[in-house]
């Protein structure tokens, strides 16, 4: 399983700078968890939610998911969306979605190497970014493969390695 | 090589000599906040890690707003007592998580918690390293432990003289509109300088609570007399103070002059677009409502600096304005010192601690094409109700000054903050 490669191959959405969890899970629906994924960045983008599709990825820019930590993850996930990758990523989101095994990057320059429509193929083992549609490649920037975030995405999820390890503790 | 604050609190607490950023290390917690325990109850824990240690509030829709978060809170007050929690804070008790926790000594210098919600930065006003782990709180309630990678560290160093119609959120606005909201992303901010000692409490609590709009993980003071004396008969626990070392090694330093700070306002829709309050006034920006509170502003010294604006004058007859106070105890010192009566004399609706006007959750939420001024900390799209609104972050006499004008004005033209004839006891 360790050996194993986490790659995600498809469809580009370009978002932007400093996209915030209020974008993506607006405070009224907040507390509605995944169920409000409708209302997924319908200030920034309205109408995304219907032409989103599932095994999508986002492109962001500088701050993806700065703001809030509410579970903004999950809006994206439910929306199809399969991985992201941005110049830089709002520190709590990015915790959040790690946790809710959703893979992100950071991968400096990637906002400039994609126009939206593009197809993307990533690697989040090695951090190689690649656009297929105009046959361009980067290195983002991945964690050690014996790190916990690392982990936690192998693992699929937090709830996972919190089960896990609740079955090592009875079992001892 | 020396290490910094955040270096040290993460190496005491992962039980390592020293820490290096990069670094990837599971550490012991000294506290947590209770977000999550029917997650526990389905993984079938049937002990928490310290029933002492974790906090439980409920701030964001307090009281309910519907019936499926009473239910909520229904279960929450079951899991309170099957968990033998000990600091739950019931309504009339309550405050924002922020507030009401450091109150009840869930912080003291030396410490580090991970806990719900983003503005957990707050409690590093406390020379403690305090940060966000929302999902991540079911894990620390079932293991006490959680991982972090160490953060670089910016030394931000406040220097010169805080003129009197300045408070810390002055500072952190004009931190993010020079420096920008990504300055400390994934990093650990670490505050020095001849500035500290001139701050309150209140004023480091919100210079740490925006840390994260700075994109901060922590956002860490030294530990002082004021520090101290906040936390005089709060709690048992044994303050463990921590300086840096003076060789540490900072990924950037960043000085901050005081000396002739204007007050700072954060033009929609974003937190890092700051402006003097001269440059918006020549706007003539029209506001329909003013809100003051939140755990960034709603502290006794944040009414009362309002309430010098607002003393025998009225809320504007084209704008409503909301005061909540962040906790109980700051309701009830406001209350008690007659600064809650002027404003209710001016016309302020005062409100109970509740996150709500702050995030567009309840009690408050502006319609479309409407301008809200507000003590709070976000100003992105829709942040505070309909996506087609605007937002604009203030300090609290920027607030109740636009409240009384109809429109964003400079709060100086209303009162003589270097005088201060006004007084009212504001340490709390």
């Amino acid at each position: 399983m360790a050996d194993e490669e986490l790659i995600r191959e498809g469809r580009v959405w370009l978002l932007g700078d400093n996209v915030s969890t209020d974008l993506m899970m607006p405070g009224e629906v907040m507390r509605l968890g995944g169920e409000g994924y409708r209302q997924c960045f319908r200030a920034n983008r309205p109408g995304w939610v219907d032409q989103v599709r599932e095994g999508d990825l986002i492109v962001g820019g500088r701050n993806f998911g700065c703001g809030s930590s509410r579970p903004a993850h999950l809006n994206l996930l439910r929306n199809g969306i399969c991985g992201i990758v941005a110049e830089s990523l709002g520190r709590v989101f990015f915790r959040n979605a790690i946790n809710g095994s959703l893979a992100v990057l950071t991968c400096p320059g990637v906002s400039k190497a994609f126009d939206e429509g593009d197809t993307a193929r990533v690697n989040f083992s090695t951090g190689v970014v690649q656009n297929l549609t105009k046959g361009i490649s980067l290195q983002g920037i991945a964690f050690p493969a014996d790190s916990p975030p690392m982990e936690i995405l192998r693992i699929g999820g937090l709830m996972r390695l919190i089960e896990k390890e609740l079955a090592k503790k009875s079992g001892e | 090589m020396g290490m910094t604050l955040a270096e040290k609190i993460l190496a005491a607490h992962s039980g390592r000599d020293a820490v290096k950023p990069g670094e990837f290390v599971w550490c012991n917690i000294d506290a947590t906040s209770g977000g999550g325990l029917r997650g526990l109850e389905r993984l079938g824990v049937e002990r928490v890690w310290d029933s002492q240690r974790i906090y439980v509030t409920d701030d964001h829709l307090a009281p309910p707003t519907s019936i499926s978060v009473a239910n909520d809170m229904v279960e929450t007050r079951r899991l309170v007592e099957k968990y033998g929690i000990t600091h739950f804070y019931e309504y009339g008790r309550h405050g924002i998580q922020h507030q009401v926790f450091p109150e009840h000594g869930y912080v003291v210098p030396g410490d580090l918690i991970a806990m719900a919600d983003s503005h957990s930065t707050t409690g590093g006003a406390f020379n403690a390293a305090v940060t966000c782990a929302t999902g991540e709180s079911l894990y620390i309630m079932t293991t006490g432990r959680l991982w972090f990678m160490v953060p670089e560290s910016i030394k931000v160093e406040l220097a010169g003289t805080l003129p009197p119609w300045c408070v810390g959120k002055d500072v952190v606005l004009k931190i993010a509109g020079t420096h920008g909201t990504e300055a400390g992303l994934y990093k650990s901010l670490e505050f020095s300088g001849p500035g500290v000692k001139q701050l309150s409490i209140g004023s480091r609590m919100t210079i740490a609570n925006m840390g994260v709009e700075l994109g901060a993980k922590f956002a860490i003071f030294p530990c002082d007399e004021t520090t101290l004396s906040f936390l005089q008969g709060r709690t048992e626990r044994e303050p463990r103070p921590v300086a840096p070392d003076p060789d540490a090694a900072y990924a950037e330093v960043i000085e901050v002059n005081l000396t002739g700070l204007e007050p700072q306002i954060a033009c929609p829709h974003d937190p890092g677009n700051v402006h003097s309050v001269a440059e918006v006034v020549r706007q003539h920006v029209r506001i329909h409502q003013a809100f003051l509170g939140s755990c960034t502003n709603g502290r006794l010294e944040d009414l009362v600096m309002a309430a010098k604006i607002l003393k025998g004058r009225k809320v504007h007859p084209k704008v409503r304005m909301i005061a909540s106070p962040a906790s109980m105890e700051q309701w009830r010192a406001a209350d008690k010192l007659g600064v809650l009566q002027v404003l209710a004399d001016a016309d302020v609706m005062v409100a109970h601690p509740t996150c709500g006007p702050c995030y567009g959750g309840h009690l408050g939420i502006i319609g479309a094409g409407e301008v809200c001024i507000s003590s709070t900390n976000r100003n992105f799209q829709g942040r505070m109700g309909s996506p087609e609104s605007f937002v604009y972050l203030a300090n609290p006499a920027t607030v109740a000054a636009g409240a009384v004008a109809g429109e964003i004005v400079d709060p100086r033209e209303l009162y003589n903050f270097e005088k201060d004839e006004m007084t009212w006891p504001t340490k709390n």
